[in-house]
C-alpha cells in the first residue's frame, strides 16, 4: 500500500518565501478590508441640499453626472403666496403677466402657472424640465416667500459615494441624509390657516382636487 | 402686492418658519412671511411637495452578487477552461452591465478612494458594498490572477474591444511609462485622505462613454485613449490604472495563474507573438550571460542608491506638496481670501463671497488651511518616498535576470486575458488550431520557414501570416 502514501511536496526555498508573502499579502488585504468593513456604514445615506444654506450658485445644473441635474427646484404650497406676480415665474420687468416665453424667467418652461382663484395662482415645477439652475429661486427668496428652493430628487439621483456637485458646492449646503428620511423640506407650522395636511415622507404623490 | 424689496435677503429667510423633515436640529424660528397664505374660498387644498424615495441599497447588493459571479466565471474560464472566447463573452457582458447599465459606477478602482479616506478619516463610513467591491477582486488575484483585468472591468473591457493592430513599444518607454500608475495611486490616496477630492473618478476617460454624456475634454481624453488602444493595447490598464498596481501585487503571489500551456512547455514559440500587452516572458537560456562581477557591482550601487532615491522623492513630493494643497478647496479659498486682501482690486469669486456671506471666521479658515497643508506636506514626503523606493526596486527587478528557461506569463502584469491559450499546441482543447490549412498551422510554419507560403489565400490568419515574418525575425531570442 505505499503507493497510497502520497510522497509530501518538496519544499524548496523558493516555493517557502513565495508562500509565506502569499500568507503575508492575504493577511494584509484582511486587515485593510476588515478595518474598513468594521467602520462601513451600515445604513444606507443619501446626499441632500440644505435650502438654508444654498446660495443658488447654479453649480447644481452644471456639475451633477446625470443629466439633466438629479438637483430639482421644489415648491412648498404651504408656504407659497400664491402671487399673482410671482417673481419666481415672471422676468424682473416682464412685459404683461401672462405664460409668454418673454415673460417667463425660467429657461426651460418648467414651472406651471395655473389659475386657483382671483388672484390667487398655483406653480408647480415641472420636474422632467427642470433643470436645477436656481434661477427662479433667487427671487423667490429675495422678494417672496422662499416656497422655491432645491432638493435633491432620489429618484434621479444615482447617489454617487463622492457627488461632484457636493465637491464645488461653495456654502457646504450638501449633507448626507438617512436613506428613510431622505428630504429637507419646507413646510410651514403653527400659522392660522395652516392646512389640515398630514406630512409624511412616505406620501408620493400630491393631494389634488 | 408690491414687494417688500427692504428686506434683506437674510431676513427673508428667517422670516420664514422652517420645519426640517426628519432633522429635528434645523428650524430657524419665524412668524412673518413677505406674503400671508391665501385663505381660498373655492375650497382648494393644499399639495404636498412629492419626495421620490431614494432606490433601496438592494440594488448595490445586487450588484456585488454579479460581480462575484462574473469574477467566479472568469477565474473558472481563465485557470480552468483557458478559454479566450469564453473570456471575450463575459468582458461583453460586463461591459454592458457595470459599463453601459451601471454607468461605471460603482467601480474597484474608484472604491480605492473610498477605502483610503475611510481608513485616514474616522468619520467617514464608507458604504460596506464598496468595501466589499475594492477587497474582491483583490482576493480573486491573490487566489487566480488578475481575472478582475480579464474580462470584469469595464473600463478594461472598452479597451480590449479596440485592439486590432497592437504594436510592441520599446522596452526602456514601457518601463518608464509603468511608473505612472504608482504616482496616481499615491495621489489619489492622498487627495482621497485630505478630502480633496476623487481623481480617479473625475479623470475617469471612460465614464463619459458609459453614460453617454460628459464634459468635452474627457470625452476627447477616452476617445483619445480608444484610438491610441487600437494599436499600443489597452493603454490606461498598462500606464495607467492605479488599481492594477494592488492587483499586480496580489497576482504575483497567485495561488493558480493563468498559463500558456497546460502541460509541459514545449518551446515551439507560437505564443509569442500572441500577446498584444508583451507580457510573455521568453527563455533566456541560451543567452550569453554578463561578467558575474558586474553585474555584482551595479547590484551594489542600485542598494547603495536606494536610501538616495528616497531622500530624493520624498524632497521632491514635499517641494510639490504646496501646489497640490491648491487643488484642496479650502486651501484654494483660503488663498483667494488672502489675494483678496492683498489686492482689493481682484474681483470677488464666488466663493469668497459666498465664505463673507456665511460669516465664518477668517481664523477658522486659515488654521483648517494650514492644517491641510501640513498634511500634504507630510503626504508629499511619504508619497515622493514610496516612488523612489518603488522606483530603485524596479531598476534592481532589471538589473537581476532569473534563468527561464520556458515561455512564461508575467505574473504581476498578466491580464489574464487568455489570448496565448489557443497558440499553444500542447493544449488538447486548442489542438484544433493547428490542423493542416488553419491560421494558426500557417503562422507556425511561416515561424519554423520565414518564406513559407500558406496554400489558401483567404481569411484573416493568412493575411498575419504573410505580414508578419519580418516582425516574428525581430523577435527572435538570440539562440534557442
Amino acid at each position: 500500500m505505499a503507493e497510497l502514501v502520497k510522497e509530501p511536496e518538496k519544499i524548496t526555498r523558493f516555493t517557502f518565501l513565495r508562500n509565506g508573502m502569499r500568507a503575508f499579502v492575504g493577511l494584509m488585504l484582511g486587515v485593510v478590508g476588515g478595518w474598513t468593513a468594521f467602520g462601513a456604514r451600515k445604513k444606507n445615506t443619501v446626499w441632500q441640499i440644505d435650502p438654508m444654506k444654498c446660495v443658488q450658485c447654479e453649480h447644481c445644473s452644471t456639475s451633477c453626472v446625470v443629466s439633466p441635474s438629479a438637483v430639482k427646484c421644489v415648491q412648498s404650497y404651504s408656504i407659497c403666496g400664491y402671487c399673482q406676480l410671482c417673481f419666481g415665474y415672471f422676468q424682473p420687468e416682464a412685459p404683461e403677466l401672462t405664460s409668454a416665453a418673454e415673460n417667463q424667467l425660467c429657461p426651460t418652461d418648467a414651472i406651471e402657472r395655473v389659475f386657483v382663484e382671483d388672484p390667487y395662482w398655483e406653480y408647480n415645477i415641472l420636474e422632467d424640465r427642470c433643470i436645477g439652475c436656481a434661477k427662479c429661486i433667487q427671487p423667490c427668496e429675495m422678494f417672496g416667500n422662499a416656497s422655491f428652493y432645491l432638493q435633491v430628487r432620489h429618484d434621479v439621483c444615482v447617489n454617487c459615494n463622492n457627488c461632484s456637485i457636493a465637491m464645488q458646492c461653495p456654502s457646504d449646503a450638501w449633507v448626507r441624509l438617512p436613506a428613510d428620511k431622505p428630504y429637507m423640506l419646507k413646510h410651514k407650522q403653527a400659522y392660522p390657516m395652516e392646512p389640515q395636511i398630514e406630512l409624511s415622507l412616505t406620501a408620493h404623490l400630491p393631494k389634488r382636487k | 402686492m408690491r414687494p417688500l424689496t427692504f428686506i434683506s435677503k437674510h431676513l427673508a429667510v428667517l422670516s420664514i418658519l422652517l420645519v426640517v423633515l426628519g432633522n429635528v436640529m434645523a428650524e430657524p424660528a419665524a412668524d412673518v412671511m413677505n406674503f400671508p397664505q391665501p385663505e381660498f374660498t373655492s375650497g382648494y387644498d393644499f399639495p404636498l411637495t412629492t419626495v421620490p424615495e431614494p432606490t433601496s441599497d438592494l440594488r448595490e447588493w445586487i450588484d456585488v452578487g454579479v460581480l462575484f459571479i462574473v469574477l467566479s466565471i472568469a477565474s473558472w474560464l481563465a485557470v480552468k477552461r483557458r478559454s479566450r472566447r469564453g473570456l471575450f463573452w463575459v468582458m461583453v457582458f460586463s461591459l454592458g452591465y457595470f459599463g453601459f447599465y451601471k454607468q461605471g459606477c460603482v467601480c474597484p478602482i474608484g472604491s480605492i478612494q473610498n477605502v483610503a479616506l475611510s481608513l485616514f478619516d474616522t468619520n467617514y463610513a464608507v458604504p460596506m458594498t464598496v468595501t466589499i467591491f475594492f477587497v474582491m477582486p483583490l482576493v480573486f488575484a491573490l487566489l487566480f490572477g488578475r481575472v478582475f483585468c480579464s474580462s470584469v472591468c469595464a473600463l478594461g473591457a472598452i479597451q480590449d474591444l479596440v485592439v486590432i493592430k497592437p504594436i510592441q513599444l520599446p522596452k526602456k518607454l514601457t518601463m518608464a511609462l509603468s511608473m505612472i500608475p504608482y504616482v496616481y495611486l499615491g495621489l489619489a490616496i492622498l487627495f482621497a485622505a485630505t478630502k480633496t477630492g476623487f481623481i480617479i473618478c473625475r479623470y475617469d476617460p471612460f465614464i463619459g462613454f458609459f453614460r453617454l454624456n460628459g464634459n468635452a475634454p474627457y470625452l476627447y481624453l477616452g476617445a483619445g485613449f480608444l484610438i491610441a488602444g487600437t494599436f499600443i493595447a489597452r493603454p490606461y490598464c498598462r500606464f495607467f490604472c492605479p488599481y492594477g498596481v494592488l492587483l499586480g501585487f496580489m497576482s504575483r503571489f497567485a495561488w493558480k495563474h493563468l498559463t500558456i500551456t497546460p502541460s509541459k512547455c514545449i518551446d515551439c514559440r507560437l505564443c509569442e507573438v500572441s500577446c498584444p500587452f508583451d507580457y510573455i516572458e521568453k527563455p533566456n537560456t541560451g543567452l550569453a550571460r554578463e561578467n558575474r562581477q558586474t553585474g555584482v557591482k551595479r547590484l551594489g550601487l542600485l542598494f547603495a542608491m536606494m536610501p538616495v532615491m528616497i531622500i530624493l522623492g520624498g524632497w521632491i513630493g514635499h517641494r510639490m506638496s504646496i501646489p497640490l494643497s491648491s487643488y484642496n478647496n479650502t486651501v484654494f479659498l483660503a488663498e483667494q481670501v488672502l489675494a483678496e486682501r492683498i489686492n482689493p482690486d481682484l474681483e470677488e469669486t464666488l466663493e469668497t463671497q459666498t465664505y463673507r456671506s456665511m460669516g465664518t471666521s477668517e481664523d477658522e479658515l486659515m488654521s483648517n488651511a494650514i492644517r491641510i497643508r501640513k498634511i500634504m506636506n507630510m503626504g508629499g514626503w511619504v508619497l515622493g518616498g514610496f516612488l523612489g523606493l518603488v522606483f530603485s526596486i524596479k531598476l534592481i527587478g532589471l538589473s537581476v535576470s532569473r534563468e527561464q528557461k520556458d515561455y512564461e506569463v508575467i505574473k504581476p502584469s498578466c491580464f489574464s486575458c487568455g489570448r496565448c491559450c489557443s497558440y499553444c499546441p500542447s493544449d488538447d482543447m486548442h489542438r484544433l488550431n493547428f490542423m493542416p490549412g488553419t491560421p494558426t498551422y500557417n503562422e507556425a510554419m511561416s515561424l519554423r520557414d520565414p518564406v513559407y507560403i500558406p496554400p489558401e489565400q483567404d481569411g484573416k490568419g493568412d493575411a498575419e501570416g504573410e505580414g508578419d515574418p519580418a516582425k516574428k525575425g525581430e523577435k527572435k531570442p538570440a539562440a534557442v
